[in-house]
Parts: C-alpha cells; sequence; structure tokens
C-alpha cells in the first residue's frame, strides 16, 4: 500500500521497541469477541490507473454544465473560476493544514482568514464577519439561534421566499425549541408581503428573515421591513444565496440588517451538486461574543511584529462545551480561501462588473422570453440573475423535452412551490454564451 | 523565505485589475434606489499579485505536506492527490443539484455506494451523508435519537457524557435541546459500567460515546455498556472521530452502538484545507432509519433516485446533498485501500502510536498505564517542577520543525500532550520527532528558559492572545 511507508523489518524492529511479538497484540484491550472475524465486504482495492478509469467512468453518468446548456440556480450557480484560484488553493500548505491552532506556524491560513473575514464583511456592508460557516442553509439556521440568544423571545418570522431548503434547515434546527415560526408570504411583486408583517409583528417577535434577492431572484430593497423590526425590537435577518448581488445592489448593511448571512458558493468554489459551500456570517461588532463559529483576530507577537490568532475561543464549544454559541468545529476554510483569492482577483472593480453583466444577461434573457406566446414571468421586479417564468403545461414534460438538446432548463417550482403551479426557475450567469441562450429561447418557442 | 506578508489591502492601488471577465456592451441600469450607495472595498491587484501575495501566505504554514502534524484526534494522515483530481472531473465538479436523478446517475450511484461501504465498515445498516461535517454529523445523530424518543411518546431529557468527550459533543447535545449529565470516568481513563447504571433511568435518552477514546483507550466494556443503556430504553451514540483505530478490526454496530458519525476528512483522508470542508456521515441501525435527514438515495428499476416522501425524516440539516466532493474523496480512497488496506491502516496506526509511547515513556509523564490505540496522552508532570509547561514544550517542538501535538485536551489530563502519528508516518520520521522531543525535555531540566521564550526560529515570536480579546480587531480597517 503506497501510503502506508513501513516496511516487514521496520515493524519488526518497531514491534520489538514496544516489547511485543505481533502488531495483534496491541489491540488486546478489544476483546476477542468484540473483533471482527472476518474481512469488512468491500471492493477489492484498485491500482492508480483502475482508479481513474473507474471515477472517470461514474462522473460521465452525469451531465453537467460545462457540455450542457445549463440555467440552473436556485442556490448553486455556476460562474467562472479563475485558474489562479483553482491552482493556488491546491497547494498543500493550504490543502494539507489544519485549523490553526498553533498560531506561530499557521499565519498563512490566518491571515487568508483574515482577509476572508474583512471581503466578507465589506460584501454584506456589516461590520465584521466570522470565519464562515458550512452553507447559506446552516448559516441562516444559526443567525436565527444567535437572534435568539440575543433577543430571548418566542416567535420568529420568516420569509416564504427565502429559499425553501434553507426554511427547512432553519425548522430543523429550532424543532426542538419553545419557537414559534411563522411564514410571511410574498405578494404579487414576489417580494415579502409587507402588509402580513405589519399584522403579524410585534413585541414577542425576536427577529424576521428576509431574503434579498429572494429564491425567486427578485431584490427586495428591506430597509422599511429593518425599520418595523427595529420599532419592535425585533432583528433584521438579511439571507442571500447569491451575494454577487452586491455588486450591484444594496448591501444588507445599507438596508439596516442586524445580521447578513449568505451563500458564498459563487465566490471560486464550483457548484459540485450543491456541496462543500460557504456560509457568509456577518453581523455588528457589538454582536461579536454571541457569532457563532470561529472568529480571526489581529495581535502582535513578543516583538511587536503584527500577527494573526483565533479568537473570543471562550464562545466555542472546546472550552464552554454545551454553553457554547454553537458547535462548530470544523468549518469550510478552504472554500473561504477560495472565496478569498477569487474576489482579490475581481477586486473592486471586478466584482461590480460581473456584477452587472449578470444582471444585464438575465434581464435580457426574461424579457426574450416574456415575448413568448403563452409564456409569462409573474413577478413585474427587479432580478438579478435568476427569474421565474410561467409555462402554459406542466414543467416535468417541457423540461425532459429541453433536455433531449442538452438543455438544463430550470428549477421546477411544482414541489417546492404548489401556488407556483407549472413554473420554472431560469438562471443566467456569465458562463453561458449568448449560443446558449439563443438555444433556450428556440426550444421554449417551439414549445 | 518572506518573513511577513503585507495584507492583501496594502498591495491594492486603485484602478489596478487581475481579472478577465466577459464585459456587456449595453446595462440598463435598474432603479437607483436599488443600487449599492458604497461599493465593497475589495482590493485592486493584478495576478501576479495574487499570486505571490497567497502563495507567501502559504509558506507560512505547517502542513502534512511539509511537516509531521501529530495533532490527536485530529487524525493528520497523507492526502492522497489521486482524490482531488477525481474530484475536479468535470461530472463531479460541475454537475448541479437541481438536475432531475435521471441526469445525475453517476453521483447518485457514487453516493449510494459510499453509503453501503460506510454501513460496512461501522456495522450499521443505513447512512445518510448529509452533515457538512463531525460536529453536524453529532448534531443530527442527536436530531434522530429525539424524533426516534418522540415516537415511542416521549423525547427524554438528558444525554450521559463521559469527561473525556471532545467539547462537540456537549454542544450538539445543547443545540438539540438536551440536558447533559457529565460522568466520570475511572483512574485508568475508562468508563465504568457502574457509573452509567447509576445516572441510566427513563429520562436519559442516550450515552454518547468516543469509542476509542480521546485518550486512545478502546472502552472494552463497551457490549455491556449499550446492554445497561439499551435495557432503560436509551440510545448508545457513537462519537466516530477514532474510527481510524479500529477499522476492519471492529465494528460499533456489532457491539450494540446504535447510531455513529464519521469524520470523513479524518479517517478517509479529505484534506484538512486549513479547517475544513469536513463531512460527517452518520451510519444508524435500521429501526433509525425512517428519520435520517431528507432525501434518501434508493433504487428504483435499475436507477437511483432521491425519495422525499420520509414523514418521520428529521427534515433537512443541510441545503442540497452535503459535501458531495468530499464524498467523491472518501470514496475514492476506501475504493483504493480495499477490505485489507483498511485494516492495514488500522494497524499501523496503532503501531505508530504504540511506537511513540515506547519511545517518550521515560521522558515524559504517562497519566494512563494502559496500552492505548491510535494515540497517547502525556503529560508535562515531570517538566513542571522546572516551571516549564505544555505550552511551552509544543511551542519549542516548533523550533525543531513539528507541529505540535494536541495540547491541553482531553480536559481532565492536567498539562496533557496528545500525540496521534497516525499510520502514513514512516519510522524515520517518528525516531526524529522522538529525538527532538528527548532533546526538549533535557533542555527543560538544563535550560529551561529556552523553551519559555520558545519558538525562536519561526517567523513569528509567541503571539498574544490576550491582546487580540481585549483588542478586538476582526477586520481591515481602511
Amino acid at each position: 500500500m503506497r501510503y502506508l511507508p513501513h516496511t516487514e523489518e521496520e515493524i519488526r524492529s518497531m514491534l520489538q521497541a514496544i516489547g511485543v511479538n505481533t502488531i495483534e497484540s496491541l489491540f488486546e484491550s478489544i476483546p476477542k469477541r468484540d473483533r471482527l472475524a472476518g474481512p469488512l465486504k468491500l471492493p477489492p482495492p484498485l491500482n492508480e490507473i483502475e482508479l481513474r478509469q473507474l471515477l472517470r467512468e461514474i462522473s460521465r453518468k452525469n451531465a453537467h454544465g460545462e457540455e450542457w446548456a445549463s440555467f440552473l440556480g436556485g442556490g448553486a450557480y455556476s460562474h467562472y473560476i479563475p485558474s489562479a484560484a483553482s491552482h493556488l488553493i491546491q497547494r498543500g500548505e493550504f490543502l494539507t493544514a489544519y485549523t490553526p491552532y498553533q498560531p506561530e506556524v499557521s499565519q498563512g491560513t490566518l491571515q487568508a482568514i483574515f482577509e476572508f473575514q474583512t471581503m466578507a464583511a465589506e460584501i454584506l456592508g456589516m461590520e465584521i464577519a466570522n470565519a464562515s460557516n458550512y452553507d447559506g442553509s446552516t448559516a441562516t439556521a444559526e443567525a436565527v439561534l444567535m437572534a435568539l440568544r440575543l433577543n430571548e423571545r418566542p416567535k420568529v418570522l420568516i420569509g416564504r421566499s427565502i429559499h425553501p431548503e434553507y426554511r427547512a434547515v432553519i425548522e430543523t434546527y429550532l424543532n426542538n425549541q419553545r419557537v414559534q415560526i411563522e411564514t410571511i408570504p410574498f405578494g404579487p411583486e414576489g417580494t415579502l408581503d409587507r402588509n402580513f408583517l405589519k399584522r403579524n409583528i410585534d413585541d414577542k417577535t425576536a427577529c424576521v428573515v428576509a431574503a434579498t434577492p429572494n429564491f425567486f431572484g427578485v431584490v427586495d430593497d428591506v430597509t422599511d421591513v429593518a425599520e418595523n423590526a427595529h420599532q419592535h425590537g425585533a432583528l433584521l435577518i438579511t439571507t442571500t444565496s447569491e451575494p454577487l448581488a452586491f455588486g450591484l445592489f444594496r448591501s444588507p448593511g445599507e438596508m439596516g440588517a442586524d445580521i447578513a448571512v449568505a451563500e458564498g458558493q459563487s465566490f471560486g468554489n464550483p457548484v459540485s451538486l450543491g456541496g462543500p459551500s460557504l456560509g457568509l456570517f456577518a453581523t455588528l461588532k457589538k454582536h461579536a461574543r454571541s457569532v457563532p463559529g470561529r472568529l480571526v483576530g489581529e495581535t502582535t507577537d513578543q516583538e511587536g511584529k503584527r500577527g494573526f490568532v483565533l479568537t473570543l475561543s471562550t464562545r466555542e464549544q472546546h472550552i464552554r462545551r454545551e454553553r457554547a454559541t454553537s458547535n462548530i468545529c470544523t468549518n469550510v476554510s478552504l472554500c473561504a480561501l477560495a472565496a478569498t483569492i477569487t474576489l482579490s482577483l475581481w477586486g473592486k472593480q471586478g466584482f461590480q462588473k460581473l456584477a452587472q453583466t449578470n444582471y444585464q444577461n438575465a434581464l435580457e434573457l426574461r424579457e426574450r422570453i416574456k415575448k413568448i406566446a403563452n409564456l409569462s414571468s409573474p413577478f413585474e421586479s427587479t432580478h438579478f440573475n435568476e427569474f421565474v417564468i410561467r409555462l402554459p403545461k406542466v414543467t416535468s414534460g417541457v423540461l425532459k423535452k429541453l433536455q433531449k438538446e442538452k438543455i438544463l432548463g430550470g428549477v421546477p417550482l411544482d414541489a417546492l412551490y404548489p401556488e407556483l403551479e407549472n413554473s420554472l426557475l431560469i438562471c443566467t450567469t456569465e458562463m453561458n454564451s449568448d449560443d446558449d441562450r439563443d438555444r433556450l429561447v428556440r426550444a421554449l418557442e417551439n414549445l | 523565505m518572506t518573513p511577513t506578508e503585507p495584507l492583501i489591502f496594502e498591495r491594492s492601488r486603485d484602478g489596478r485589475e487581475g481579472h478577465s471577465l466577459p464585459k456587456r456592451n449595453r446595462f440598463d441600469s435598474p432603479p437607483s434606489s436599488l443600487l449599492r450607495q458604497k461599493p465593497a472595498r475589495l482590493p485592486e491587484v493584478s495576478e501576479p499579485d495574487v499570486v505571490r501575495h497567497f502563495s507567501r501566505l502559504s509558506q507560512l504554514n505547517f502542513s502534512i505536506d511539509t511537516h509531521f502534524y501529530p495533532l490527536g484526534s485530529c487524525t493528520m494522515k497523507h492526502n492522497p492527490r489521486i482524490n482531488e483530481e477525481v474530484a475536479r472531473y468535470a461530472g463531479f465538479a460541475h454537475a448541479h443539484p437541481y438536475q432531475p436523478d435521471e441526469t445525475i446517475q453517476g453521483a447518485l450511484q457514487l453516493m449510494y455506494e459510499l453509503e453501503q461501504m460506510l454501513a460496512e465498515i461501522s456495522g450499521m445498516d443505513a447512512v445518510t451523508l448529509q452533515p457538512a461535517a463531525g460536529a453536524h454529523g453529532e448534531l443530527t445523530g442527536i436530531l434522530t435519537i429525539r424524533a426516534c424518543h418522540k415516537t415511542r411518546g416521549n423525547p427524554r431529557t438528558t444525554i450521559l457524557i463521559p469527561d473525556s468527550a471532545h467539547g462537540t459533543n456537549p454542544a450538539s447535545c445543547a443545540m438539540g435541546s438536551y440536558k447533559v449529565v457529565p460522568l466520570k470516568t475511572d483512574r485508568e481513563g475508562r468508563l465504568r459500567p457502574e457509573v452509567v447504571k447509576e445516572h441510566m433511568n427513563d429520562d436519559v435518552a442516550a450515552l454518547m460515546l468516543t469509542n476509542p477514546s480521546t485518550l486512545g483507550l478502546f472502552e472494552s466494556d463497551i457490549r455491556e455498556l449499550c446492554e445497561i443503556v439499551h435495557t432503560k430504553g436509551g440510545l448508545v451514540y457513537g462519537d466516530g472521530a477514532n474510527m481510524n483505530a479500529i477499522l476492519g478490526k471492529c465494528r460499533p454496530g456489532d457491539l450494540g452502538v446504535d447510531l455513529i458519525q464519521y469524520n470523513l476528512h479524518k479517517t478517509f483522508t479529505t484534506p484538512h484545507g486549513g479547517g475544513g470542508p469536513g463531512s460527517g456521515p452518520v451510519a444508524v441501525k435500521k429501526n433509525l432509519e425512517p428519520f435520517l435527514p431528507i432525501p434518501r438515495i434508493t433504487q428504483k428499476e435499475e436507477q437511483y433516485v432521491l425519495d422525499y416522501n420520509r414523514p418521520r425524516s428529521i427534515g433537512r440539516v443541510r441545503a442540497f446533498f452535503g459535501n458531495f466532493s468530499m464524498l467523491v474523496r472518501a470514496y475514492t480512497y476506501i475504493r483504493e485501500m480495499g477490505p485489507e488496506g483498511l485494516k492495514q491502516v488500522a494497524e499501523l496506526a496503532v503501531l505508530n502510536a504504540n511506537y511513540l509511547r515506547a519511545s517518550l515513556e521515560s521522558y515524559y509523564h504517562l497519566p494512563f498505564s494502559e496500552r492505548s490505540l491510535h494515540e497517547v496522552v502525556f503529560t508535562d508532570k515531570k517538566q513542571k517542577e522546572t516551571g516549564v509547561s505544555t505550552m511551552d514544550i509544543a511551542k519549542r517542538l516548533l523550533d525543531y520543525g513539528f507541529h505540535p501535538p494536541t495540547i491541553y485536551f482531553p480536559l481532565i489530563v492536567i498539562g496533557a500532550l496528545m500525540i496521534e502519528p497516525t499510520e502514513t508516518e514512516s519510522k524515520e520520521t517518528l525516531d526524529q520527532f522522538c529525538d527532538a522531543m528527548i532533546a526538549i525535555a533535557r533542555e527543560a531540566q538544563e535550560n529551561p528558559s529556552l523553551l519559555l521564550k520558545a519558538p525562536h526560529t519561526t517567523p513569528w515570536r509567541r503571539l498574544d492572545e490576550a491582546k487580540a480579546v481585549r483588542q478586538l480587531k476582526l477586520r481591515f480597517e481602511f
């Protein structure tokens, strides 16, 4: 086995040093009756050549956005990953390091996280950010838990227009707590129903969770929601699965959010069937001690040189155990690094430019699709990246037809939103060529 | 080597660009009321700036690729590069979670087979791959336990956890709204059946047990422990963080454990990446399967399909299906090793740990005389008299070019140094490490100030962690 360096002779001499005759005798603390009698029932070992062939074969059974025209979004987005970013995150010194528990020899990871925290806070327009959460959904659930820590009240209001899988994760996380979840419907514009919110928010409300852009791609300026929430002493949490939008649109901080979370996969991480991805988590400095997960802070060494360390660890589970702010230990550091590198390459201007390109592509595609007979786009609002299209027939048949032309036509909304029957969520990014979009429009015209 | 590197923001120059992105000829601006008022102050740097900056940062890290990294309970083993290559195949990297099942048959097949392999390795019946890290798997397990008891009429209130457990265990229980009752381990570091018996009652939902424990000890009474818990209607949760030690040697499911989480990044060689991504699949016995998160992967007429119709499921713990590309890496590793290879992993990991133990036991105090499996815990007791502590030993190791072991954990061992070498380290490396540890033990006697001021050779000297808390600075100030 190539990963196991031991020679027979070395094994013998090591056993001798230990004072035993066989490796087996090192396992004597496992009672005989508890040992596995035969070999594990697993497939036999493969050499590297066979392994590559096998995995290549399995991977080819998947259609994917590099060969198909894919218009799938809904929380996982195909964006260009700069070649330099893909290369840099594969440097072994980043790839194979662990959590930076020894800061003197982990400054690379620590400084990169500090830069990441700065970028995440900047993009979301907030004062501080943590070193990442698993993904957008768990970050949202953790934000609700944090709001409940800050604001011990029995009720949370959650927009129906947030990502439905994020809503499901919040429900799982809150299922065993004495918290009542109320869902805020969306109005005809696809935005949060403000009237419902006004009627239902009260001084028992811990927080309001709103998405912008929301699951339908609708940009929802929630400045008034923040004001309304604050009047009742509630916190506003914004959640965003496509924070590239903030290259163009008002940031959560500019809208008055208290906690802003997002899915950061768009920044330098491949879609890879939805994982691993990158939860961004940002808030106000005054809440730093309530933040879940890891934080990196600036300090100095004995000689006064600037350096970085994991900080406020008394919030964390290895010290506070059951009273910790969360149980997060391993997070998604490498995905955060990929984002830091990618955002550095895009830079201030690239981030804006890319947001504009994505906005414009979706705008033009939506206009073209709306002109097709029998198709409509129900929400007359400003969109980013993706939008809903209502079809004259059931989505599954339409998608199958598009599949025949190697087009992944969009996310069917029937199961997620029964009230939006025969609807598709269509997303286009800088990765779709004009030709891809022409093909989609033609195929929809021929339905 | 560059001793320091400025922040990327300090390299920024107005107007500099590092991208090559498509431009639109036209741009129809959205309503100005919706526009961002203050742009995100991302750095303005060129591609060479970025490449040099992050290459230099990487050089300021210890890693498995560059150094021996014996962090106890973290299982820092070699990360095979074939894993990286296959995870980047287009069919894996660019598949989308909302593709119809028939267009992701490869991904579903891989996940289905990985579930079966993980079930076999742990002696369980069903596996969910959804949890994004070990602690996330713990939470999933705890919620599964709660759902199971709820179905039986009472979710119960308490979970028993030995004092040797990872801090994530109690934190995960708290997130599942359980009270934690810590159990004292005995003088040999083991959990005694009578202690469990004493605390076990109808309010206890589960015993949460790491086996082998964080002390590297196998809980030899595991069958009896499980029986005591089961008799009172409780469940046994196994924290699988240390599965590396028992691969192919014994299976928790055979001994009475009801559910267990894996840490794929530890046991199955997915890279730790400076602190993640991890992956924490949960394996359960048949009776717990209905409660696992949705969706489940099933087979229907030769096709793999995602099943969302699971009325007793705890729901979702994460959007989509889990950290898929980590699953590809773990699958690749298991297929390369095969059954014999995995068993050898456990054998050599245990051999390495015991070799270190034998080589160092006359120089450092061993709190437990019992022979350990994959990791060994020493303390600073012998060095303490000269004023040298575990922290100083750890920092001095940096001067010798070794990443220190896990320190001050488990909490029940005062001044703990918890060493886990793993199976991928050669005898030469272990010998060099032991030489360094022995030299440090001598220095502690002869010249303690050398240790107290360590490290001396790293680009940074000891960093002031108290100052970081006092003058909280979590971001660059423009």
